[in-house]
């Protein structure tokens, strides 16, 4: 058996070496640290939910009908009469949530261990702009049921576009191709869904990998394990990628799986932020909802969005803010100045200044959820504000001072010895 | 045309005070097992108190034969109203919408996702709200749906309540009986609601072994391989 395979082997390097060679360059010759710890599944477990999607995607689009008059019939008729098609409209929708959790999870690691610091400032620009085709994947694909929310979601985040000072109304109208979200609307988003973004995805996705294996992973100790090789040329500190770490993320798949089957099989709904219960009545474009909220993933940037007063009449200061709360992360590597990177030997301002931004996060993220007027009004004294706003305003305010202040805190730091190679493992 | 900037409404004004949230009564949670015998008997309810006006349309008639292990005796004359229903066809109620419009002001909704929008708390606490109203038109109202159009169709067998819970008509059957019957139909729609939930639940447990048990071979690959590793790095003295 083995000398067949051998065979096999060599009757494809005699005509195709490529093949055995990028399997040598990004598999069993990629010399990862061996020092990866717990936060190291999330960059193979996006590349699975990626392929997740994508495969139950395609049979989803073998039964859905993108049109306005048939798309949230045809989404109940695949969860009741395609078979097994419940299963597959749960992964999508547990995927798309899994999605974002996994790489909030990701990014969150290249922040503690300074994995978007030289020399890989371009695998993390690459990153964050797969982070910005996934939020535009996700943002098409939730038009495509076709429920109240994904309708009035739809429209309000169309309408952002209208708030840019002169091309704002034209270039909104160009985005929905009609007047109003509409059929028009449903039929290129869902062009944009299966095919235009994906693809984008995947490109980029390559090329994030390509620009990772050129300089090496990084660490949980942010040492460069290039500095110190044998006498073959292989970092001391690194182990092939193939066979010890696929066989390390194979346990970390099979974690996740089981979680995800959780959800899928238990609690599909995600406690209403996965599947949301506003989204099970048919698009109604005469009625609009009393409360519009974006699904969980977004919601941070949403109160950032309604934390930020209009003035001069625009909301485009809000939209700014907006758009700015996202863009900012592709500055990072820029405005970290620290000289270590691992948060293992940074001081205290840069763990403080990073639980700010956590919570800041999460609160955010929360008040995202709800209404505006949720935690009632302060009294007269403070002019009746909204609660939530003021504690949306406050935290969106310790959001951006995470990273404008970063230069600073990050350069004044105290910092601790780094070890000349990686420590346990 | 200049678009009506949502965004304007969302981000500054905040949202509209919710209407009269101290008048909102709590939501009671029903107690059922989600059974298909459960579910059957709700459907039956459904068809007889509720059929006639509200359509379950993502459901076809079949399902209540091969899902729930309804007779097709029973099906065809208990639920099947509609003189022209068919076994293969969804379950569309015999009233017309327009008719419907005209006599209740409004169309009784299509019923098959209603307790994914609203929750089966509200739709068991709603269907034992109802009570005595003269100045509504069907003569009765509701505790969680203020001035609803419906009518008490549940009252002969609850009997008349008045907006304070005291009983002005006895109904047909025990109040313990009646709290049964509406669990009954909650469980019906949670059902046609979601049908794959008694599917998933019975599968689940299974997929989730499969993967623990695949979990602690996985682990055990990855020790095996990993020994090397672990043998090399102490013998570097790292």
């Amino acid at each position: 058996m083995a000398s067949r395979m051998a065979a096999l082997r060599d009757w494809i390097d005699a005509r195709m070496p490529t093949l055995g060679e990028e399997y040598r360059k990004h598999l069993t010759e990629y010399y990862a640290p061996k020092n990866f710890n717990f936060w190291y599944y999330f960059g193979s477990l996006a590349l699975l939910v990626l392929v997740i999607q994508i495969v139950s995607g395609i049979f989803l689009t073998m039964n859905y009908k993108p049109d306005a008059a048939l798309a949230f019939g045809s989404v109940e008729y695949i969860m009741r009469d395609v078979p097994g098609g419940w299963i597959i409209r749960y992964i999508h929708s547990t995927g798309a949530s899994a999605f974002f959790i996994i790489v909030y999870l990701h990014m969150f690691r290249g922040l503690i261990y300074g994995s978007h610091r030289q020399p890989r400032e371009l695998v993390w620009l690459f990153g964050m702009l797969i982070y910005l085709a996934l939020m535009a994947e996700a943002f098409f694909g939730y038009l495509l049921p076709w429920g109240q929310m994904s309708y009035w979601g739809a429209q309000v985040i169309v309408n952002l576009f209208n708030a840019i000072p002169y091309i704002g109304p034209d270039l909104a109208l160009w985005i929905r191709g009609d007047y109003v979200v509409s059929d028009a609307t449903l039929n290129r988003f869902f062009a944009f869904h299966v095919i235009a973004i994906p693809l984008v995805l995947l490109a980029l996705v390559v090329v994030h990998l390509l620009a990772l294996h050129d300089v090496g992973s990084n660490n949980p100790d942010g040492v460069e394990i290039k500095k110190h090789k044998d006498a073959s040329g292989r970092p001391l500190d690194g182990i092939p990628f193939h066979p010890y770490y696929t066989v390390k993320d194979i346990v970390g798949v099979v974690v996740f799986l089981a979680i995800f089957a959780f959800v899928m099989f238990f609690v599909p709904n995600g406690g209403g932020y996965f599947l949301e219960s506003n989204n099970f009545i048919p698009a109604n474009p005469l009625q609009t909802p009393a409360e519009i909220a974006p699904v969980w993933y977004f919601t941070p940037y949403y109160s950032i969005l309604r934390a930020v007063p209009p003035m001069f009449d625009s909301q485009f200061p809000g939209v700014l803010a907006m758009g700015v709360a996202v863009l900012i992360f592709f500055f990072l590597p820029w405005l970290d100045r620290s000289p270590v990177k691992s948060i293992r030997y940074r001081g205290p301002l840069f763990k403080i200044a990073l639980a700010v931004f956590v919570a800041s996060f999460f609160v955010l993220g929360y008040l995202g959820t709800v209404p505006t007027n949720a935690w009632g009004q302060f009294g007269a004294w403070l002019g009746d504000a909204q609660r939530a706003t003021v504690v949306a305003r406050i935290f969106s305010t310790l959001y951006f001072l995470f990273f404008f202040l970063m230069p600073w805190y990050t350069a004044h730091d105290r910092t601790k010895p780094v070890p000349d190679r990686v420590t346990a493992h | 045309m200049r678009r009506l900037l949502l965004v304007a409404a969302l981000a500054l004004a905040g949202f509209p005070p919710p209407a009269a949230a101290e008048a909102a009564p709590r939501l009671e949670a029903p107690h059922y097992d989600f059974d298909r015998a459960t579910i059957r008997k709700g459907a039956e309810l459904f068809a007889q108190r509720c059929f006639a006006c509200h359509s379950v349309a993502h459901i076809r008639y079949q399902r209540l034969e091969t899902d729930l292990g309804m007779p097709l005796g029973t099906l065809e004359d208990d639920i099947m109203l509609p003189s022209d229903a068919r076994i293969h066809q969804g379950m569309v109620s015999a009233m017309r919408p327009q008719d419907a419009a005209k006599w209740f002001g409004v169309a009784p909704p299509d019923l098959t996702l209603e307790a994914r929008y609203r929750g089966i708390d509200w739709i068991y606490t709603y269907l034992k709200s109802f009570y005595r109203d003269p100045k509504r038109p069907t003569g009765f109202n509701n505790h969680v749906f203020k001035n609803v159009a419906m009518p008490d169709v549940l009252e002969p067998l609850q009997g008349i309540l008045a907006a304070d819970g005291r009983v002005i008509k006895k109904g047909s059957v025990s109040p313990q009986q009646f709290d049964r019957d509406a669990a009954d139909i909650t469980a019906w729609l949670q059902y046609t609601s979601d049908p794959s939930k008694l599917e998933r639940e019975a599968l689940g447990p299974w997929v989730i072994g499969f993967l623990a048990v695949f979990t602690l071979l996985a682990y055990a690959l990855k020790r095996v391989v990993w020994r090397r590793v672990h043998r090399g790095a102490s013998q570097a003295g790292s």
